[in-house]
């Protein structure tokens, strides 16, 4: 059973289209809600795979060349299937939002692919997190990002969204190419495109040029999918002009996706002492030239998204530094945190946007005293996302310092620096937010109203951001 | 399992408050509550069993509270503070959840990183206070909108100091490989790297000179509780921290950046000397005189820190001179600017204004107001009897605790001796501002001002009382410190 999910996912997901299509349901967030749970019984039968002692056994003889359950698959899975029924149910408050750009206007004709896509993509992020063969995760990953260039621009009556939908595929493809012109320099030196076998390569062809100049362009490329230096530039427009949820579902899965694969493909690389100077020395200027953009122009910003587009960059640059050193279990633990933070954050985020129509980060005016619940909330989740202790974010943090100060051989102390540089720059602009809701005079007295489910899942998302904070083990058990 | 009630009770009531409780009522009970407690927990070790509970295997963080001499006393100025913050101020109409609850949130958050005993979560308690502090300031300052921008700069300082002092723990805890208290020793690599953070970081937080330039607005302009308790107690954590965990981490490296203290500390004692003298306003002149006190404090830790940065005397396990002085002044300033504050407040509700040359003759209206804020202006200038002048003393015998008038004057003695010059600096602005407030021809609303009721005493006549007993009999604290 374990081996087929993702054929499970994908069913579903063409059950929703044929549905869609035929049946045609009236209320077309029904069909989020029943994705939902669907990939909810898929995220029991994984937890139970996973846990129960059947979890061994061999992979079917057909797949066995491209697929593989170890390490650290069922963790992204599970990661996958969690962030996407957060989009799902996220996307069922914002059906108003959608229903503004289809045509002819106001109706839903055309809303329905909208919640039927992400299970799709969650196929893809699932398979990618099974891949063992270069090609297989090429294949995954372009499954993940062809759902992407249609949910971006979704909203296609929408200036935006349109401008978000072409960045992303013209960037997209650019960097698809730097992937598969990579792995075709990896195969040229290395004759394999098969993981396994990159980890027993022979020390002459791991130490020629020609599998580093591969490497690096892959690295390059998949810093595409985390918003990394230098492929950072999309991020910013696209997030702000995409739906909310789909942001959301970017910000997470896509940076969640491209750090599993790194994580797969570099391993190897990592381990063996005659690539891990050059790898990470690669990992290290990238990790620097992220912190430095992210935070420094994050400090800038005005409004919520693209605030929240530049701290995810930033993210990126910790996590990088994670990836430098090897310590692949914290980096699982920052990206887990950071799942946490930015879906509370876009839930807040989706709610402001209800009542206001606006982004900038003025619409939190004095939301302390239109909803405490809300301000209190939003108070954490930044609080969280600067790295404030006693919240996950600053475990994660904390956890990526003391892994960079423990190779300080591999980070240099510049780096290092700043990184501390882009920990304090966090501050100011995540307190930004802090300020608005509590010191700022609000522009309307209407109080906000919560929908239940949206109460409900910001309470778990903010509890769990400080019981996490406080102890962390059981997040830390989840790795292995 | 009793010292997590002492942070649990103040967290659990902050908490109700949120959800409707009575605010004012079950602050005061709380604080009451706590206040008992520590006092017990503090004098009679018996009843204090630690407790430790691992969160983290790897690296090894874990949550764990335990009580010994110095802690026990900063202990007891958490509580006996919090109390009087209770107490003290008069909340905005319509914001008492805010108001109290942010109380008791800043009282759990430094009676948490007092008795923690693993560096973590000895910075994480820390941090958890300063949230409400900014906020309080933010929301419920005074002084229009001029305080929000001190709220932000307060925010953005400390945030600063604190990152700076977390990349010094970090650089220590890898290396030790343990952030409990118990495992901290002198660290191989980079002592002067780690020093040098650890002043920064600790100093920002303590208003060491050049970083100190957040704490005077933002005393001025928080609630009387908030600058009580940050001025008070919080601050403090900067001080107990680098002796606590700076001279036992990086004992060399102090050592190296001893010259550049103690020139620090000299601008704290006369540069801010004289600018609190030129201060127009009583709120800036306490929250000024505050800054300048914490040069004393750092002159304690710098006599600890030329004398080889061991705090606890091997030969009698007892803590040396210098750091059972730097306690004793804590905690004396802690309670003397608490007490300050509190009655500065209740002049400005008297009589609408803290400038001091509108004020005048007050002592005639409110004579209970005049004797125990002479009582508070006394204490901070060193006068004998009072708590502040026991610490005082020991700091200045401190510095000159090992030396033979063989050997020449070193730079800890030389500063020792202009230091006391700042004594006389405090005592200018001191008695001149007591002079202008109360003595002299009626002026301004002095004229139909009540005396303070029983109600607003309580606060002073307990920290007032306090500061008499720690004064006239100094072992009170000395023997906990044993």
């Amino acid at each position: 059973m374990q081996y087929y999910l993702e054929f499970i996912v994908a069913g579903l997901g063409l059950i929703l289209l044929m549905w869609e299509a035929f049946a045609s349901p009236k209320n077309k967030a029904l069909l989020g809600l029943v994705g939902a749970l669907g990939l909810s019984a898929v995220l029991g039968f994984l937890v139970c795979s996973s846990c129960s002692s059947c979890a061994g056994g061999e992979a079917p003889a057909w797949i066995a060349r491209f697929y593989a359950n170890d390490g650290y698959a069922p963790f992204f899975k599970g990661f996958a299937l969690i962030s996407t029924i957060s989009v799902l149910l996220m996307s069922f408050e914002f059906q108003k939002v959608i229903n503004k750009f289809t045509n002819p206007d106001g109706s839903d004709t055309n809303a329905g692919e909208f919640y039927c896509l992400p299970v799709f993509a969650c196929a893809g992020l699932m398979w990618m997190a099974s891949a063992t063969d270069l090609v297989s995760i090429f294949v995954a990953l372009e499954l993940v990002t062809i759902t992407f260039y249609v949910m971006i621009a979704f909203m296609r009556r929408n200036v935006g969204s349109l401008e978000a939908g072409v960045k992303y595929l013209i960037l997209g493809a650019f960097s698809t190419s730097f992937l598969v012109y990579g792995i075709a320099w990896v195969y040229g030196a290395a004759k394999t495109t098969h993981i396994a076998q990159l980890s027993q390569l022979s020390p002459e062809v791991l130490a020629s040029p020609s599998l580093l100049f591969g490497l690096a362009l892959i690295i390059v490329a998949l810093g595409f999918k985390v918003g990394a230096a230098p492929m950072q530039l999309w991020i910013p427009d696209v997030y702000q002009g995409a739906p909310t949820p789909i942001t959301a579902f970017l910000s997470v899965a896509s940076k969640a996706a491209g750090f599993g694969i790194a994580i797969t493909i570099l391993r190897p690389f990592l381990e063996s002492d005659i690539t891990r100077g050059n790898v990470a020395t690669i990992l290290v200027v990238m990790a620097a030239a992220t912190l430095l953009y992210g935070n420094l122009a994050a400090l800038a910003q005005t409004n919520f998204k693209r605030l929240l587009a530049y701290s995810s960059i930033a993210h990126a640059g910790f996590l990088l530094l994670g990836m430098a050193t090897g310590s692949f279990d914290y980096v699982l633990f920052y990206l887990v945190t950071y799942l946490l933070m930015t879906f509370a954050a876009f839930f807040v985020l989706g709610l402001i946007h209800n009542a206001e129509g606006s982004d900038e980060i003025d619409a939190f005016n004095g939301l302390g005293q239109r909803s405490p619940l809300l301000g209190l909330s939003l108070t954490v989740i930044m609080a969280a996302m600067a790295g404030v202790p006693l919240t996950t974010g600053f475990v994660g943090k904390f956890l990526m310092f003391s892994a960079a100060i423990q190779n300080l051989d591999t980070i240099s102390w510049l780096v290092l620096v700043i990184a501390f540089i882009g920990a304090a720059a966090g501050f100011y602009y995540y307190f930004k937010v802090i300020r608005a809701v509590y010191w700022c005079k609000p522009h309307s007295e209407n109080t906000i109203n919560l929908p239940l489910i949206s109460k409900l899942a910001l309470v778990v998302l903010t509890a769990s951001l400080i019981v996490f904070g406080i102890y962390h083990q059981p997040l830390m058990a989840l790795m292995s | 399992m009793l010292l997590l009630a002492l942070i649990l009770i103040p967290l659990l009531a902050s908490i109700a408050i949120f959800f409707g409780a009575p605010a004012r009522l079950t602050t005061i009970a709380t604080a009451a509550v706590n206040l008992i407690l520590g006092v017990t927990l503090a004098f009679v070790p018996d009843t204090v069993c630690t407790l430790s509970y691992e969160v983290l295997a790897n690296p090894s963080i874990h949550f764990s509270l335990g009580i010994d001499n110095m802690s026990s006393v900063m202990l007891i100025l958490s509580v006996i503070v919090t109390f009087a913050a209770a107490l003290s101020g008069t909340c905005v109409e319509g914001k008492e959840k805010l108001w109290y609850s942010s109380i008791l949130l800043i009282a759990a958050g430094a009676i948490g990183a007092f008795i923690s005993t693993d560096l973590f979560f000895f910075y994480a308690f820390h941090e958890l206070a300063l949230i409400p502090t900014f906020l309080m300031i933010g929301i419920l300052g005074r002084g229009g909108n001029e305080r929000k921008e001190i709220a932000w700069k307060t925010t953005i300082y400390l945030a600063l100091g604190s990152i700076i002092l977390l990349a010094g723990f970090l650089f220590a805890g890898s290396q030790l490989e343990s952030f409990a208290f118990k495992d901290l020793a002198a660290v191989e690599n980079h002592q002067t790297a780690i020093a040098l953070l650890l002043i920064i970081g600790f100093g920002t937080l303590v208003s060491l000179f050049p970083f100190h330039s957040w704490a005077a607005p933002a005393y001025a302009s928080a609630p009387a509780p908030v600058a009580m308790l940050h001025a008070g107690v919080l601050k403090k954590f900067g001080l107990y921290g680098l002796l606590r965990v700076g001279l036992a981490i990086a004992p060399e490296g102090m050592q190296h950046w001893l010259n550049l203290l103690l020139v620090l500390l000299l601008c704290n004692i006369i540069w801010m000397g004289l600018v609190t003298i030129n201060q127009k306003r009583l709120d800036c002149m306490l929250g000024y005189s505050s800054v300048m006190h914490m040069g004393y404090i750092f002159l304690a830790i710098a006599a600890a820190i030329s004398t080889g940065g061991e705090i606890v005397d091997p030969s009698t396990g007892t803590l040396t001179l210098a750091a059972s002085a730097a306690m004793l002044l804590m905690f004396a300033h802690g309670i003397s600017i608490a007490l300050s504050f509190a009655l500065a407040d209740r002049i400005e509700a008297k009589t609408g204004t803290l400038e001091i040359n509108k004020l005048g003759g007050l002592g005639k209206t409110a004579p209970k107001l005049c004797f125990l804020f002479g009582l508070a202006i006394m204490a901070s200038i060193g006068l004998p009897g009072l708590a502040n002048f026991a610490g005082e003393i020991m700091v200045f015998f401190s510095g000159f605790e090992g030396w033979s008038s063989e050997q020449g004057l070193g730079p800890v003695q030389i500063t020792t001796i202009i230091a006391i010059w700042g004594v006389v600096m405090s005592a200018v602005y001191g008695l001149r501002a007591f002079r202008n407030i109360f003595q002299g021809s009626l002026m301004g609303k002095s004229n139909d001002s009540t005396d303070i009721s029983l109600l607003e005493k309580a606060p002073a006549i307990l920290l007032a009382i306090v500061l008499l007993a720690v004064g006239l009999y100094p072992n009170l604290l000395l023997n906990l410190l044993k």
